[in-house]
């Protein structure tokens, strides 16, 4: 089989389509709002967050079998009552989603909190808040195994190598509608944000609600590290928010182009580490990466000979 | 002269502190204030308080005339984020249209225009699409006073501008602010550099151990005894 037929074999299953819709909405989002995060000194909040959304999922993933293991202690019975199977099931059936998501914005929220006063500086409370959400959500893996295979799980959900998938067609809806909110949040607020990005004091100063739009984008960046989480993974997401900014700004010279650059570039690795992935059979999340990084060194080395050049 | 800012008996500080008390002055419609002070004296608390960001402890900070509260165009220190932060001149400058905007998502017509005018006025229109990182210092702050001019075109609060710019650049940018206060905006400048307060300044207020030590007209300044003494050791300082 050539490699085109391959691609259209493949393409002809509905779960790879979802897997590239996805996938290229979550590049789009993430690499549009890098270029803040990395130029606020922001670059590991994408980190921590999506270590809290590991713990969150580890949560989700276990809460059904800790209330049953608790309410059959609780109550001594060998069988659970009708009342308390029923939220068991509930909470089985709940899609990870309506978990991970609130407590990842709490999160958000919190950790841009602690950055203004200054008791527990920034870094140190994102340091904080993402070793503590991967130690307790393996912890809870480990205490209420939902599965056998628990390495299999934490691997796959720490680097997304099986469940972008996995997705369901309520997934792919979900990741449409937040990623459109995204979408529209960052080209109505553009110009607030590359001034909040720039310079928060002078704005203040000029009576614009810079907190306001902070927390705006912390909530965006919030979503899209839960989106982002069935992509890549929780240790990977990382890259997906900072390779795309970091290549661009190697190049360009205005905010405007090193944001477009930076989307097309991460739309184009994106794209290309899926379809890498099916034709080499390799995991989604690292060989996205992969390209992430190639095109970084590319545009280092562009960067370099241009300047030279000028000199 | 009409008064636009009235500080009467403010004093600022922290929960676990106050940083200046005592304070009383009034800025008027095209007053040159350099206000002085060592570090740590409470300038910036002063700074955050003049535009609004900071509440006093007690006393009053009455805007008065043509200027309100928030109306004060800022030209900050250099934050590190800026340094190498990829931007060109014309998105600089039209960020300080920002406030005019409120919830609209883009600039207007109008707004575009003041942008580029500012720029003209300030001579770098021929800048326009270079990168602010790659400007040298007195040209970076050009750029930024035309972003604080595109916000206001009453009141100017500039925090130590000079501050790491060459000599040459130094004397341009003080003759541009000069300059810009003929043309009827009120400046306040932050500043160590006692000198060029007392050349350029139409009145100076000093501030130091926690108190108001001075506020009047530079002529006065100079033979109060605050100005004497002050005057007096930097001359030794810089023999």
């Amino acid at each position: 089989m050539s490699n085109m037929e391959k691609l259209r074999f493949y393409f002809e299953f509905p779960f790879v389509r979802y897997a590239f819709i996805v996938g290229i909405l979550i590049a789009l989002c993430s690499s549009l709002l890098g270029v803040t995060l990395v130029l606020k000194r922001f670059s590991f909040i994408g980190d921590g967050l999506s270590h809290v959304a590991f713990g969150a999922m580890s949560l989700s993933a276990t809460l059904p079998v800790m209330i049953k293991k608790n309410a059959l202690a609780w109550s001594g019975d060998e069988k659970l009552s009708p009342r308390m199977q029923s939220v068991v099931n509930w909470f089985g059936n709940l899609n990870d989603m309506y978990i991970v998501l609130p407590v990842t914005l709490i999160c958000a929220i919190l950790l841009l909190r602690t950055g203004q006063n200054t008791k527990i500086k920034g870094d140190a409370a994102v340091a904080m808040l993402s070793v503590c959400a991967l130690a307790i959500g393996y912890l809870l893996m480990n205490r209420y195994p939902s599965r056998a295979n628990i390495s299999g799980d934490v691997c796959s959900t720490l680097f997304g190598s099986t469940s972008i998938i996995t997705l369901k067609p309520e997934d792919v809806r979900l990741c449409i509608i937040l990623s459109s909110v995204v979408l529209l949040t960052f080209i109505l607020f553009y110009n607030k944000i590359f001034a909040v990005t720039f310079d928060e004091n002078f704005i203040k100063a000029a009576g614009v609600k810079a907190n306001a739009y902070n927390l705006l984008i912390a909530v965006i960046t919030a979503l899209i590290i839960v989106l982002a989480m069935n992509l890549v993974g929780s240790l990977l997401i990382s890259a997906l928010i900072i390779f795309p900014a970091l290549s661009a700004m190697r190049v360009f010279k205005s905010f405007r182009a090193v944001i477009i650059c930076s989307a097309a570039i991460s739309v184009l690795c994106a794209a290309f580490g899926i379809i890498a992935s099916i034709l080499y059979s390799t995991p989604v999340g690292s060989t996205i990466v992969a390209a992430d990084l190639a095109v970084f060194i590319l545009f280092s080395i562009m960067s370099a000979f241009t300047r030279r050049v000028r000199k | 002269m009409s008064a636009q800012m009235i500080c009467r008996n403010a004093s600022l500080g922290y929960e676990d502190g106050i940083v200046a008390e005592n304070l009383d002055f009034t800025i008027n419609k095209g007053d040159y204030l350099c206000i002085l002070g060592e570090n740590g004296s409470g300038k910036s608390t002063l700074i955050k308080a003049i535009l609004g960001l900071k509440q006093q402890i007690s006393g009053e900070i009455e805007w008065c005339g043509d200027v309100k509260k928030n109306e004060v165009g800022y030209l900050p220190q250099q934050t590190v984020v800026q340094k190498d932060f990829p931007a060109s001149v014309r998105e600089i400058v039209r960020s300080g249209c920002l406030a005019k905007c409120g919830l609209r998502p883009f600039y207007s017509k109008e707004e575009k225009e003041l942008a580029e005018n500012t720029m003209k006025q300030l001579e770098i229109d021929k800048l326009a699409k270079r990168c602010y990182r790659e400007l040298s210092g007195g040209q970076q702050q050009r750029v930024l006073l035309a972003r604080a001019l595109c916000a206001t075109r009453k009141m100017l609060l500039l925090d130590e501008p000079v501050t790491g710019l060459d000599p040459k650049a130094q004397l341009e940018l003080y003759k541009l602010i000069a300059k810009l206060n003929r043309e009827g905006i009120t400046i306040i400048m932050v500043s160590h550099d006692i000198f060029s307060a007392v050349k350029y300044a139409s009145h100076i207020l000093h501030i130091g151990g926690k108190k108001q030590l001075f506020f009047g007209k530079t002529q006065d300044y100079a033979k109060s005894s605050t100005g004497k003494l002050f005057i007096g050791t930097e001359m030794i300082e810089n023999e």
